[in-house]
């Protein structure tokens, strides 16, 4: 067994999920904000199976479903109100709906 | 098996970083397919058949199909021919398509190789599904109905308004 693929694909976790971060920091364009947080959860998927690999269960591939369940709802109903959002305001920018109302 | 491994990271951190430096949405969800295929690989070395399927259909097939679609719905307009005519710039493929192509090419490898994992062992589908219909069935049904608050909710959000 090499301990090697292991301990690197928590690196490997890590600099997705600083990438995904970056991402939703750094652009304003909504859908892009939506891309680095599936970056994210792809981070998070990968820090699972590396643990469920480093202790031969198959829990960490369980949580893997799970997480897989909550980012097709996620996007889902992220991209409902991204359209949404194009409707009423007529652009993607996120600072756009920034100020609450009322 | 760890010269496949840290090529399938390098191509993952790669292509992760073009999708948030594009300015273009399209070419960062074809940057962003790429990366998935990478983790998929990821998943398989560590040995996890199942998720490194599962990556590739839901993830790379299914949710992405969905950003395509509502990235195309944006762009409709009367300007939507030029608007396409100016985007479609086939040098834009060569980034993806080789990163793609090595990808091919380690799955080639992998799956020639005799005994293909890193974690020792390979965890089978088959335990996956005994774990999660066992200890994990309140999870399966905390699921169903997270998916379909996700439809109910997804569906009044994006519905037009009915006047009157």
């Amino acid at each position: 067994m090499t301990q090697f693929s292991i301990d690197y694909s928590l690196v490997l976790a890590g600099i997705l999920f600083a990438l995904g971060l970056v991402g939703v920091l750094a652009r304003r364009n909504i859908v892009f904000i939506l891309l680095s947080i599936e970056i994210m959860l792809n981070a998070a998927m990968v820090a699972f199976v590396s643990a469920g690999a480093r202790w031969r269960q198959p829990d960490g591939q369980v949580m893997v479903l799970f997480i897989l369940t909550m980012a097709a709802v996620g996007v889902a109903v992220g991209l409902a109100l991204v359209l949404r959002m194009h409707r009423q305001f007529n652009t993607l920018d996120a600072d756009a709906a920034s100020s609450m109302k009322g | 098996m760890d010269i496949i491994f840290i090529t399938a990271a390098l191509v993952a951190v790669g292509s992760t970083v073009m999708v948030i430096t594009r300015l273009n949405a399209i070419h960062a969800l074809l940057y962003l397919i790429t990366s998935l295929l990478a983790i998929a690989v990821v998943f398989y070395i560590l040995g996890a058949p199942f998720v490194a399927a599962l990556e590739v259909i839901i993830y790379a097939g299914a949710i992405m199909v969905l950003f395509v679609f509502v990235v195309m719905m944006l762009n409709l307009g009367q300007h939507a021919e030029a608007e396409e005519q100016r985007l479609f710039m086939p040098r834009m493929l060569v980034g993806p398509g080789v990163l793609a192509l090595l990808l091919f090419g380690m799955t080639l490898y992998v799956l020639a190789l005799p005994h293909a994992t890193a974690g020792g062992r390979m965890i089978a589908p088959r335990e996956v599904g005994i774990a999660l219909y066992g200890p994990y069935l309140l999870g399966v049904e905390l699921s169903s109905l997270m998916l379909l608050a996700g439809l109910v909710g997804a569906y009044h959000l994006a519905r037009r308004e009915v006047k009157g």
